[in-house]
């Protein structure tokens, strides 16, 4: 495995000589710096926006707080650059987390419009508060970066910084996409519940997102200081954080280099269009707002993707590896073989008036098939997502294992080791199917955003998708683990929820109705699978109304009717019930 | 604290509530039947009043324009002639907005050519009004379906783009406007404008206004549908496009009418209309962008809050408003125990 990584080294190489083949025309070498904080703040938003589905209107907000925490830390405390760096990244973080810690368990659309509000805010206090920020005027005179005894004044030497920090912005951000943090970012943007479910906190990773594309900007900010080696509050307005918007949006949000090209064009285009509008208008003003804002909302109705998709189809793809290696360590099974594995008591759930469960009882043991039936409407489902902690129950508890879990989180549920599938499939289409699985080892991983941005997880990463791949082998759907998820067939579908529960080697495993939508050929299958787990130690709860399919496969039956228990025994028991028989086929006709 | 000051404070604060309490409501029904955040709705607000300059007889406005035909009558005939286009498969709507879209013209034509007082005032409302629904058919509609993260972002590419054609048609002045009723009128010690009366009595009209549209009419009823479930709406035969267009059409005509009376009061702007919306929003979000009678009293709690804040510290005003957002969310915050599920 000694092959050059060709793609790093070109793109090294470009960033290398650009400022030689530049260095004849000052302009475009000061543009060239402006594109890389431009990309440095669009980074920041891919990761916000293109992975984790969240955005902000206060980037440049973000940049501003760390421009004037070098700008005042050099001029009047007389710090190093290199130690305000630290420290203004830090302060635009703690803005971050305040703004964010507040926001993330909301909807969706409070955070960006808190930014807007915080955008604003800033740029006011930064303009009116003068004794300390000098106002509209700012503050001059901050020392050069200096590296090594050379100061970095020119832009060409300047360039050189910048670009060093984007690239390496750029690495880690790659990085973080295809790790365990990067999918369960990607998994909680489609779908916070199935994320959920497998260990996923949403509001803890949304949040350490969004002080992570802080940090970015920060560094932005940061540089743009000591490049001018002045502060003023214009270029960190709301105007401006719109623009870097604009610029991951028109570039393609949800590809790193796209975000970059989309820096470039933007910052270009600026340049064009200060020239360019008060000739048109025949008077000097803000007329580029204009054009951004009509850039901004055609770009999301007539290409929401940017720019970028149309370029990277006429580049070579990758391609994707087999596995191999070992896995991840396996749960230590210990316990009796009749072990109340899950014990539901008293279980009832009202919406409004609706009682929808009503004194819900019974055990499962381990080891064995328990099967929850009854007619549409019986509340299974309900009953279902009490135990898995998606509703809280009215009154009743669920324990696993004799814990307590009601009121728990589903994330902190599933990692005692319960996993399960949904009725209707809950998958990441735009995900592969071994990325897919790959979510079932969230709970058994650890690597964090650091560690995964860094690329210090490597190992562990090879082992999650050595067990996920795994997983694909023992439902048969190994063949297609590179195929994306969108497109499988409703056998393929169910057969994938399956493997991605098997990959967080759970000790009881859920199904919501596993089986509808197969035919008779794939039911047979699918019954031979769910017996082969139970064989290798797994115990199982499976919900269905498939008559058939539940009294050959399960070992217990309880029959729920209106919400309530109507019986419980073995297949052969419940079906001789005149209870369950009258529920089922209606009353006797006496 | 000075106290001799408070029932003046007081007085502001009720009248500048007044009109973010307009703009809240007009947001939260859009927000609520369409899921689009309607960021430009401040720009809507100062187009009305900036528009009826044009309208003004020369002596009133002390401008001299030769009967030139104000940009926002353009604006609102393009996009009524690009909607007509978009809609061509439906040749009677097509036709309709093309005939619409040369009235808008029409009337601003003779408004500007010297109309009495009142009569430019409500062509200026005419006017502005299509640019509302017409942005929700251009703008909007096209992206259907998209989330409301989507929309936000259009939202306010919409705001920006409104906003530099503002400067566009009207320059970076502001404008005196003639009072409709004009003189003061003392509360207690407190002079009031007579003018802020008509503020407060268009407020109350459009909240019951609202009320009785909601509750008794038809539209109202498929509109709160359309809000609760737009495809259970949809089941029942109610477009949620037709309902779009409703929205976007009444928010539009509130907060014109609002920036028509606000205007002689604050002297109008291009610019000001964000600070306004912006407010609006604030107030909106403390009753979770949901709740009508919530988005009002938060209106006139921003309204206090900001009259203290000027008064505590003039320049970082506006600021404090906004930072006001904070306990606000954390509070909704703290209530909130849902794992995201987003619409």
């Amino acid at each position: 495995m000694s092959r050059v990584p060709w793609t790093p080294v070109v793109i090294v190489a470009l960033v290398l000589l650009a400022p030689l083949l530049l260095s004849p025309f000052p302009f475009y070498l000061t543009l060239a710096n402006f594109i890389a904080f431009g990309a440095l703040v669009a980074l920041g938003l891919y990761l916000l926006t293109g992975l984790a589905g969240m955005t902000s209107f206060g980037q440049a907000a973000f940049m501003g707080l760390a421009a004037y925490t070098t700008a005042l830390l050099t001029t009047k405390a007389g710090w190093s650059p290199w130690l305000t760096l630290p420290a203004g990244v830090l302060v635009a973080a703690l803005g971050a987390v305040v703004l964010g810690g507040i926001t993330v368990r909301l909807k969706g659309h409070y955070l960006p419009l808190s930014t807007i509000a915080w955008g604003m805010a800033l740029y006011i206090v930064m303009g009116s508060w003068t004794d300390v920020t000098g106002g509209f005027t700012g503050l001059t005179n901050l020392p050069a970066v200096s590296v090594f005894g050379l100061k970095l004044i020119d832009p060409k030497a300047f360039f050189y910084l910048s670009a060093f920090f984007v690239l390496v912005g750029a690495w880690a951000a790659w990085n973080l996409t295809g790790s365990r943090v990067g999918r369960a970012l990607r998994a909680s943007r489609g779908d916070a519940v199935a994320a959920a479910s497998f260990g996923v906190n949403p509001a803890t990773l949304k949040l350490q997102v969004f002080v992570l594309s802080a940090v970015y900007a920060g560094v932005a900010g940061w540089l743009y200081a000591h490049f001018l080696r002045f502060v003023n509050p214009s270029p960190f307005s709301l105007d401006a954080s719109i623009k870097y918007l604009i610029a991951a949006v028109a570039g393609g949000v949800g590809s790193i280099p796209g975000v970059i090209l989309g820096s470039g064009l933007v910052v270009t285009l600026e340049e064009w269009l200060k020239d360019l509008l008060p000739a048109l208008f025949g008077r000097s003003g803000n007329y580029e707002i204009i054009a951004y804002g009509l850039i901004l909302v055609l770009i999301l109705i007539l290409a929401p993707k940017g720019l970028w998709p149309f370029i990277e189809r006429y580049l070579p793809k990758g391609k994707a590896k087999t596995p191999e290696g070992s896995g991840l360590p396996a749960r230590l099974v210990a316990g009796e073989p009749t072990e109340v594995m899950l014990e539901v008591s008293d279980l009832t759930k009202r919406f409004g008036g609706l009682v929808a469960v009503n004194k819900i009882s019974f055990q499962l043991r381990r080891g064995e098939i328990l099967g929850l039936i009854g007619p549409n409407g019986a509340g299974k489902s309900t009953c279902f997502n009490l135990i898995t902690s998606v509703y809280a129950p009215s009154e009743g508890s669920v324990k696993l294992k004799g814990q307590t879990i009601t009121g728990k989180a589903p994330y902190d549920v599933h990692k005692l080791g319960l996993a399960r599938t949904f009725q209707h499939p809950h998958l990441f289409t735009e995900m592969t199917v071994l990325e897919n699985t790959t979510l079932g080892t969230y709970a058994r991983t650890k690597a964090g955003i650091i560690t995964s941005m860094f690329g210090l997880s490597r190992a562990e990463e090879n082992a999650a998708n050595l067990e996920a791949y795994r997983a694909l082998e023992r439902v048969g759907l190994a063949h297609i683990a590179q195929q994306k998820a969108d497109g499988l067939a409703i056998g393929q579908l169910r057969l994938l929820e399956i493997a991605r529960a098997l990959a967080s080697n759970p000790e009881v495993l859920l199904l919501d109705e596993p089986a509808a939508g197969l035919r008779a050929g794939e039911k047979r299958q699918f019954a031979a699978l769910i017996r082969k787990l139970v064989a290798e130690g797994v115990t199982v709860l499976l919900v269905d109304h498939d008559m058939d399919l539940v009294m050959g496969l399960v070992d217990r039956v309880v029959v729920m009717h209106y919400g309530e228990k109507l019986a419980e025994g073995t297949p052969t028991e419940v079906q001789r019930n005149p209870k369950v028989v009258e529920a089922y086929l209606g009353e006797v006709v006496a | 604290m000075d106290w001799t000051v408070v029932p003046f404070l007081a007085a502001d604060a009720v009248q500048s509530g007044t009109i973010y309490a307009l703009l809240a409501l007009s947001l939260v029904l859009v927000f609520a039947v369409t899921r689009v955040i309607l960021v430009p709705l401040g720009e809507l607000l100062v187009f009305a009043p900036l528009t009826y300059v044009f309208f003004l007889p020369g002596e009133v406005s002390g401008l001299e324009l030769h009967g030139q035909i104000p940009g926002t009558a353009w604006l609102s005939a393009g996009l009524l002639l690009v909607w007509a286009v978009l809609d061509r498969a439906d040749l009677r709507r097509a036709v309709g907005l093309f005939l619409a879209a040369v009235l808008v013209v029409g009337l601003a034509w003779v408004g500007a050519r010297g109309v009495p007082l009142w009569l430019g005032w409500i062509l200026a409302v005419l006017v502005v009004l299509p640019i509302g629904p017409a942005s929700y058919r251009l703008f909007f509609q096209p992206a259907k379906n998209a989330s409301v993260l989507t929309y936000l972002i259009i939202a306010v590419g919409l705001h920006f783009a409104y906003q530099g054609l503002g400067l566009v048609f009207f320059g970076p002045e502001q404008y005196r406007l003639p009072s409709i009723l004009s003189g003061q009128t003392n509360l207690g010690t407190v002079p009031v404008n007579n003018q802020a009366f008509l503020v407060y009595g268009f407020a109350i009209l459009t909240m019951l206004g609202l009320f009785l549209f909601f509750t008794r009419s038809l539209n109202g009823k498929a509109l709160r549908a359309c809000a609760v479930n737009r495809f259970g709406a949809r089941l029942l035969g109610i477009s949620p496009a037709q309902a779009g267009y409703v929205a976007f059409g009444i928010a539009t005509l509130i907060v014109a009418v609002s920036g028509m009376l606000l205007a002689p009061l604050i002297s109008p702007a291009y610019f000001q209309g964000f600070l306004f919306g912006l407010k609006g929003f604030v107030a909106g979000i403390l009753g979770g962008l949901i709740s009508y009678p919530l988005a009002v009293v938060g209106a006139l709690v921003v309204g206090a809050f900001e009259q203290w804040a000027g008064y505590v510290s003039s320049p970082f005003k506006d600021a404090l408003v906004f930072a006001l957002l904070l306990p606000v969310l954390l509070w909704r915050s703290l209530r909130s125990h849902e794992i995201g599920e987003e619409e």
